[in-house]
């Protein structure tokens, strides 16, 4: 029975960790923009099928993997650049349908270039997966969690060491005086736009050889993504990563105790649950409003 | 003493009616009456969620389980309980009514992207148990809806009938229940937005401390427009049900909710007649873009794109600021 | 004269700050009392305190004779008090004359059904109201705005725009937070006179303010506040004549200007 336990808090946590990563880069961009941004599943999409394609063409993974990545910054750059940008000072609910017609767009031209089968992108290791007490844990959950944690602990530092994290810091706290200070404030919005993209691809190339991959998969991951990081409270990214496992977690318990029927409803039920208490989400910061 | 303008419904109205009128002379066959039952069916459920999120200002991303109830609601109380369709249009709409007032009574105290994400989960949370439930709604199959019938006459999208000498198909006839029901959805909002509880509605998205103060209860204001946009939807499910013949689950799903509400944006928030333009437009675009095939989600997006950041507040406020400037 | 309001030992906290500290006074039915102190001494959260958008820690309000405690901000128009706010509250996405509508709400039809079928007896008083709503914004001096969109008319007219909202829901009270705050001399001095035609309507006046000259020609009473705590309370020339308040508020004297005094 522990074995049990042990295997689906193994595997939530795995799932988690990419919750997180998504939700992370949801955070960022929400952070520096308000927007939120319903394309953020293309990304990990990105990621994982552009792998696929350039492994196609013959290159190695180790290079295929970088090259992906590159394409999702890119996507990411342009994303903000060629729509978010020009939309300017739009209402929030028109950002929204922007970066959904961005999503639809994505997604349309991965289902040209790159078709509309499922693909697996082989394991990272060797050994596929490991028996731990009774339970079967995959080797890919361990890369996983190590790159994640890696991940969170480079944007921790970026934000906190480097003069560019402080400069986008100070964009999402308040636009108007960081531009007034000399940031070039378009520019750090674009790098956010740019993070949020790398983020998102990596963790949809290392989830790829676990749950497959297509031109779709970013629809579902995204808006559990976002589902995550509204958990943890809008603009905490600390709240971002502990939405994103709380979710995982959450997910892999109802699935294997209750029933993988419900499984899908479990991230809104969860949402709707800790709004029901947390009208801000778990860390999100209490807005008041002067009069 | 001062002198105001008001400015009348009357025009916009008159449009409206010529328009509904003309576009059955521009319908070549069965399937262009088709397209334009459904426009007007989704618009009614356009010009609803208008209300909630164009004048309101509450953003909902789960609407699409409102009109899936109140389709589910009539296709099973005309199979199961043998009640005539008209009737069980009523209950449904209450029925739904009442279910958005249990169900927004918490979650409209959440505001901005919180509220969004709660009416998300729970347009979300609705699509999966209608898809599970199949004992009740036949599951991912769907369910099959009698034809619609007033006071024993049906009306069937086959059947052939004679009016004043005049004879017309089922698909006619239900276009002009459509764009009948239309017109009287378009009335009643417009009715509705220029009263005082319309402009305290309005209040509710320009400033809710503004309307605190004039004594309105903006907790159950908000409830109150949530639940008109419900039952609007509901009404429109309900007519769907019946016209197609069949329903789904799909009826419920983010993707329909998330049609629903580029609808409203696209055509302009807060401008019922924009929402209209904008639920033509959205069913419109596939058909232009069939020839494309593959290239049919790509040119989408982009246009979706290209129209929300030219025009961020809608295809007609937008339009309609241009005249203006012109004229001025 | 009966006290219309009637504050007593109102405090409150915001998690160790005492913003108001032990605040007793009363206003009078009819009479013009402002509200003075230098910025942070409270006085936007005395407003708050009374107009039910903040609970107090301790004490209480009453209004005629009615204690207002746990009330909800809604729940103040229909008591007869109303407000505008130093950072204006305004509808931008209604026109002028909508926004003043908005403030009658509570004198008009309010059922879902009859505003869905506009029926006649909503209509006819929607249309009094209207006129109502036009004279009122004559009354405040912004009529000519009366065909404007909210969002085209400039900061001083909606500041005008907001107390003609607050009168069309014919308060007793009307609390008005810095209504000169960003007015020039002339409009200033416009208000001054408007005030002084709401107070001749029989309405009490109750406001926060800054600008010394509109507060010791306008009011009857005037409450000195600072750090949170009562400084003084009186007519204006008792007011100006205060030691405490000479010091603490509107500048001491150099010890050089007194030698040349």
């Amino acid at each position: 029975m522990f074995s049990e336990f042990f295997q689906f808090s193994f595997s939530g946590i795995t799932l988690g960790a990419i919750y997180a990563l998504v939700a992370l880069g949801f955070t960022l961009i929400y952070n520096a923009s308000h927007v939120i941004n319903f394309a953020q599943g293309e990304f990990l999409m990105i990621g994982g099928m552009g792998t696929v394609v350039l492994m196609d063409t013959g290159a190695p993974i180790y290079l295929a993997i970088p090259g992906a990545i590159v394409m999702a910054g890119i996507a990411g750059v342009l994303l903000h650049k060629l729509a978010i940008a020009p939309a300017k000072n739009a209402d929030v609910v028109t950002l929204i349908i922007i970066t959904i017609g961005a999503s639809i767009f994505l997604r349309g031209l991965a289902q040209i270039f790159w078709g509309k089968d499922y693909h697996a992108l082989p394991a990272f290791s060797d050994t596929e997966s490991l028996s731990v007490g009774g339970a079967v844990l995959l080797t890919q959950s361990l890369w996983i969690l190590g790159i994640a944690a890696l991940l969170v602990t480079a944007l921790g530092l970026f934000f906190t060491r480097t003069a560019l994290g402080k400069a986008l810091l100070a964009t999402s706290m308040n636009k108007d005086a960081a531009s007034m200070v000399g940031i070039k404030t378009g520019a750090i919005l674009t790098l956010a736009f740019g993070i949020a993209a790398l983020l998102g691809a990596v963790a949809g190339v290392i989830v790829a050889p676990i749950t497959f991959t297509a031109y779709d998969i970013g629809i579902m991951l995204g808006l559990k993504g976002f589902i995550a990081a509204a958990i943890g409270g809008l603009g905490s990214s600390t709240g971002a990563i502990l939405g994103g496992l709380l979710l995982g977690l959450a997910e892999a318990y109802t699935a294997g105790y209750i029933s993988s029927d419900y499984k899908d409803a479990v991230p809104f039920v969860l949402i709707l649950a800790i709004l029901f208490f947390l009208p801000n989400g778990l860390l999100g910061s209490r807005a008041v409003e002067r009069v | 003493m001062a002198t105001f303008k008001t400015r009348s419904k009357v025009p916009g109205l008159v449009a409206l009616l010529v328009v509904l009128a003309v576009a059955p002379l521009l319908a070549a066959n069965a399937f262009h009456y088709d397209l334009m039952i459904k426009i007007c069916l989704t618009a009614i459920v356009a010009v609803g969620l208008n209300l909630l999120v164009g004048y309101a200002g509450q953003v909902s991303l789960g609407h699409a389980a409102f009109y899936a109830a109140g389709a589910y609601a009539s296709a099973l109380l005309t199979q199961n309980y043998a009640f005539s369709p008209l009737p069980a249009m009523l209950t449904a709409a209450v029925a739904v009514g009442a279910l958005a007032w249990l169900v927004g009574r918490p979650i409209l105290h959440l505001k901005g992207h919180y509220l969004s994400m709660a009416t998300l989960g729970l347009g979300v949370i609705a699509a999966i148990v209608i898809n599970n439930e199949d004992q009740i709604t036949g599951g991912p199959d769907g369910l099959a809806v009698a034809p619609l019938s007033v006071f024993g006459h049906e009306l069937s999208v086959f059947g052939r009938y004679e009016w004043f000498g005049v004879a017309i198909t089922g698909t006619q006839l239900w276009y002009l229940l459509a764009a009948g029901g239309l017109f009287l959805a378009v009335w009643l909002a417009l009715n509705l937005i220029d009263s005082p509880l319309g402009r305290a509605l309005r209040a509710l998205h320009g400033s809710e401390i503004a309307a605190q103060v004039a004594g309105v209860d903006t907790a159950k204001y908000k409830l109150r427009v949530f639940v008109i946009s419900a039952v609007y939807a509901s009404v429109a499910g309900s007519l769907y049900a019946h016209y197609s013949g069949f329903i789904t689950p799909d009826a419920a799903s983010f993707g329909h909710s998330i049609e629903l509400i580029t609808i409203v944006v696209l055509g302009g928030m807060a401008s019922t007649y924009g929402v209209i333009l904008g639920a033509a437009i959205l069913l419109l675009i596939p058909q232009f873009l069939t020839g494309f095939q593959e290239l049919e989600m790509v040119l989408f997006g982009a246009i979706l794109m290209a129209v929300m950041i030219f025009m961020p507040r809608g295809l007609v406020p937008t339009i309609a600021r241009r005249f203006q400037k012109e004229a001025a | 004269m009966s006290a219309l309001l009637s504050v007593k030992n109102l405090s409150k906290e915001f998690g160790g700050v005492h913003a108001v500290e032990d605040l007793s006074f009363e206003v009078e039915q009819g009479r013009i009392h402002s509200i003075i102190g230098p910025n942070g001494a409270g006085k936007t959260t005395l407003f708050n305190l009374i107009t039910g958008l903040y609970q107090p820690s301790a004490g209480s309000v009453h209004l005629n004779g009615r204690s207002l405690a746990g009330h909800k901000p809604h729940e103040l128009a229909p008591l007869g008090m109303c407000r505008t706010f130093q950072n204006l509250q305004i509808c931008m996405n209604m026109s002028a004359l909508e926004n003043v509508m908005l403030g009658r709400h509570r004198h008009l039809g309010q059922g879902t059904l009859a505003s869905l079928l506009k029926l006649p007896a909503l209509r006819r008083g929607d249309h009094a109201c209207r006129q109502q709503c036009a004279d009122l914004m004559e009354f405040v001096g912004c009529g000519q705005y009366l065909n404007h969109h909210a969002s085209a008319m400039p900061y001083g007219a909606l500041k005008r725009l907001e107390i003609a909202r607050a009168l069309a829901s014919e308060p007793d009270i009307l609390l008005l937070d810095e209504p000169a705050a960003g007015l020039n001399r002339t409009e200033t001095d416009a208000l001054r006179d408007v005030i002084r035609k709401i107070a001749d309507k029989g309405i009490t006046v109750v406001l926060v303010e800054h600008d010394m000259k509109l507060v010791m020609s306008v009011s009857d009473q005037v409450l000195v506040l600072c750090y949170g705590r009562q400084l003084a309370d009186g007519t204006p020339d008792q007011i100006r004549a205060n030691p405490d308040v000479i010091d603490a508020y509107l500048g001491s004297r150099k010890p050089e200007e007194e030698a040349l005094a």
